[in-house]
């Protein structure tokens, strides 16, 4: 059977806690390591397995590596030595179970809204009606109708990075990978993108993998915490929040145990800034 | 700025008329009607100092233009001069952008052709000029290519620079979503370099005229160039000047329309 | 490029073209294009004599003065209009205009107007590289960012002081660029001059090799002036590199 089939048809936010043991992992990484041309070592040997249909966040210092180690498991850039599998095969490159959402949105700015979320469907060569019929109901799903026809220039910022999300989910790629996807918009549009982040992890059954260098974001969203050290980066801890989500989006941020995982973390990674 | 603040300065009806009054003055389009006034104004009271026998006043110079529209002598040149400019703009932009586009993919290529433009761009290539009449005599053949070695460098150079700088980002998602080589330099390589491609193509077709002139004025006086310099031989200066003028207007106005095209036809984000 | 791990600079091509050159040379198309190496001797010939160096001293004295009042008119007009709305918008256009206009059209008016001598020159100098560096000044003052200035004005500074300290060093790499682009179409002015003119400094010598169908003497000159104008290039990229650096970070 397949197992996103049955995900999506029961939230798996009313799944039991995570037990030690993760469910069937969908994206291994085993032993990666990366060492630039210059002879910079960023990743040396990490190893991490991200549950499937859970959202899974890189947390770390800036430059840390976990962008690095992102793009690894996308494909956009080789590892040095080991290996990535997702759902099993091992990657080589790019690949149409996994989407790619960017930091600086990386929308074309020539080209309006509905061609922008449309465009991983356009390589695939998906017939214009069809990808444009996708495309509405995705941007409709981020809460952009009525934009399909407009630029992005003509859009905010926080408007933007939903276009990128929707262009993300339009390719109904297994794995979303998003690399610090909130970082350039401000602090209220990110809180809101946050809470609808926590709802699509909850109901498009798709397995998430975020990076961030936000303390609070990662806690707020994520199932499992893999905490990266400064360069050469190796896990330096796996957490995971066990937060009750249910009910008011506003409650977690005041819950008290979300603030003490918060602390926690930033006990954890205070010695890496001294 | 301070230019947001003062464009919408017309409707301020309420304000003290003084203040009115200085809105009205700053306003873009006032002040640019009012510095064309001015340069015009000038110019009709230096040649009526007169500066030099040789500076007609913009009125004659207006009466040099109707002369030479009236007989149709300009109208014969415009269409003697565009014929080597058409041409060699032509072969300039096709040949220029493919060769930018191929060493804006193809590394080696680079390697190779690029150290010549650069050369190219910074040389004084018009001294080229008497060679080319040399080799091709002075016919069209010579004018096309003295208008291509003046037009073909920027154009390589800036389609080589705007492959280049392809945003690595639009480039990752490209391949993110699994784009085909080909499909990249389609849907992303190719219109992410066409703003800058425009900037060289304009400034390429100012080169253009530049070579266009030159040619007629030094290998045989044809077209516009003939009109300038007979009218230079014989005194008639309010003819010449006309004919400087006329090509300059042209020239500019053909450039701006080159901007309008563009706009309209790839650039959303630079609309109104 | 790198070939099998080995890094050929950029201008290593050259020396390719170089032979292609040579070869050329000693084909029927010698007679339009002479093999480089008797170029090269003829440059060594050329150079020394009395005519060469009267033509480079009256261009280089030309060209030395026009880019001086180039920069001298350019740079201060570029500052008044990235600092006044009004001056910008009066003299805008005309900047533009003359940009992209074909100057060459207007050297035969400095000609009837000013002779056949280096006068004509220097101003057709300054017609082909005032306007870039007026632009590149603009641009480089209005980019300077209003916290910077305000900063200044914190501190006590006053007009001068801020016009000196900060305005002139913040749009510096702008500026540089500017004259470097001024002195490059200023070369091309330089030579379209005396192509025309065609009886002051290097113009006499096309002149003479022109009709004497000297082919390698005229190439050699050319070899000169493009080797001048590409060092000159450089020369000014190298300094305008060297404040480049906070031109992004400003």
């Amino acid at each position: 059977m397949n197992p996103s089939a049955a995900m999506a048809s029961q939230p798996n936010r009313d799944l039991p806690p995570l037990p030690g043991r993760a469910p069937q992992p969908i994206v291994e990484v085993r032993s990666i390591s990366k060492t630039y041309a210059g002879g910079i070592e960023a990743l040396s040997g990490i190893s991490l397995e991200f549950p499937e249909g859970r959202l899974t966040t890189l947390l770390g210092p800036s430059g840390c590596g976990k962008t690095t180690l992102l793009k690894i498991i996308a494909g956009l850039i080789p590892a040095t030595g080991g290996q990535v599998l997702v759902d099993g095969r091992e990657v080589t490159g790019p690949g149409p179970e996994r989407a790619f959402v960017f930091q600086d949105f990386a929308l074309m700015p020539w080209a309006s809204v509905i061609r922008n979320v449309a465009f991983g469907l356009e390589l695939r060569g998906v017939a214009h009606s069809e990808r444009e019929a996708i495309a509405e109901r995705h941007i409709a799903r981020v809460g952009l109708k009525g934009f399909e026809r407009k630029y992005p220039h003509e859009l905010s910022g926080g408007m933007r990075q939903r276009v990128g999300l929707a262009r993300a989910l339009a390719v109904d790629a297994k794995v979303v990978l998003m690399d610090e996807p909130f970082s350039a918009v401000d602090e209220q549009t990110r809180r809101k993108f946050q809470e609808e982040l926590l709802e699509l992890v909850a109901n498009e059954g798709k397995s998430f993998i975020f990076v961030t260098h936000s303390i609070e974001e990662a806690v707020y969203v994520s199932d499992r915490i893999a905490l990266l050290s400064r360069r050469p980066s190796r896990v330096s801890a796996i957490i995971e929040p066990q937060i009750q989500r249910g009910g008011d989006p506003e409650k977690i941020r005041r819950d008290s145990a979300y603030l003490d995982v918060v602390e926690a973390i930033w006990q954890q990674l205070r010695h890496y800034l001294d | 700025m301070q230019i947001s603040e003062l464009a919408p300065a017309l409707p301020a009806l309420r304000e003290a008329p003084a203040r009115r009054w200085r809105d009205l003055l700053i306003h873009p389009l006032v002040l640019r009607l009012l510095s064309f006034a001015a340069v015009l104004a000038l110019w009709e009271y230096a040649g009526r100092i007169p500066l030099s026998p040789a500076f007609p006043t913009f009125l004659e110079t207006l009466g040099g233009l109707g002369a030479i529209m009236a007989d149709g002598t300009l109208f014969k040149a415009f269409l003697i001069t565009l014929h080597p400019l058409v041409i060699g703009l032509t072969a300039s932009i096709l040949c220029g952008i493919a060769l930018g586009v191929l060493m804006g993919l193809h590394e080696p290529s680079e390697w190779l052709f690029a150290p010549i433009f650069v050369i190219a761009q910074a040389a004084p290539l018009a001294a080229l000029i008497p060679i080319l009449t040399f080799a091709y005599g002075i016919g069209l053949t010579a004018k096309v290519m003295t208008v291509c070695i003046m037009a073909m460098p920027v154009i390589v150079l800036n389609t080589l620079g705007a492959v280049r700088n392809t945003p690595k980002s639009l480039l990752e998602m490209g391949s993110s979503f699994l784009a085909t080589r080909s499909q990249s330099i389609r849907l992303i390589i190719l219109p992410a370099a066409s703003p800058m491609i425009f900037a060289g193509l304009r400034l390429g077709c100012a080169a253009a005229f530049i070579g266009v002139i030159l040619a007629e004025l030094l290998i045989t006086p044809t077209g516009i160039g003939d009109v300038i310099s007979y009218n230079q031989s014989v005194a008639d200066y309010p003819k010449m000047y006309a004919a400087i003028l006329s090509i300059i207007v042209f020239s500019v106005l053909f450039i701006e329309l080159l901007e309008r095209i563009e706009v309209t036809l790839f650039r959303p984000e630079a609309r109104p | 490029m790198v070939i099998s791990g080995i890094r050929l600079p950029m201008m290593a091509a050259l020396l390719v073209w170089a032979v292609v050159w040579e070869i050329a040379g000693h084909t029927d198309a010698g007679f339009i294009l002479p093999p480089l190496s008797r170029i090269i001797w003829r440059v060594f010939e050329i150079v020394p004599t009395a005519s060469f160096l009267d033509a480079l001293l009256i261009t280089g004295r030309a060209f030395l003065l026009g880019n001086t009042i180039a920069i001298a008119v350019g740079v201060p007009l570029g500052i008044l209009m990235g600092r006044s709305v009004i001056a910008d918008r009066l003299l805008l256009p005309w900047v533009n205009l003359f940009l992209s206009a074909p100057l060459s059209a207007l050297v035969p008016v400095i000609m009837v107007l000013f002779g056949l001598g280096e006068t004509t020159i220097v101003l057709t100098v300054v017609l082909f590289s005032m306007w870039i560096i007026v632009l590149n000044t603009r641009a480089g003052i209005r980019a300077i960012s209003p916290s910077l200035v305000e900063m200044a004005r914190s501190f006590g500074s006053n007009r001068w002081q801020a016009f000196s300290r900060i305005y002139l060093w913040a749009a510096l790499p702008e500026i540089l660029a500017g004259i470097r682009l001024g002195v490059v179409r200023a070369v091309k002015g330089v030579v379209i001059g005396q192509l025309l003119v065609s009886v002051v400094g290097f113009g006499t010598l096309f002149e003479i090799y022109q009709s004497h169908f000297l082919m390698e003497h005229f190439w050699a000159l050319l070899l000169v002036l493009f080797a001048f104008a590409f060092t000159l290039n450089e020369l000014l990229a190298r300094l305008e590199r060297r404040f480049g650096y906070y031109a992004a970070a400003r």
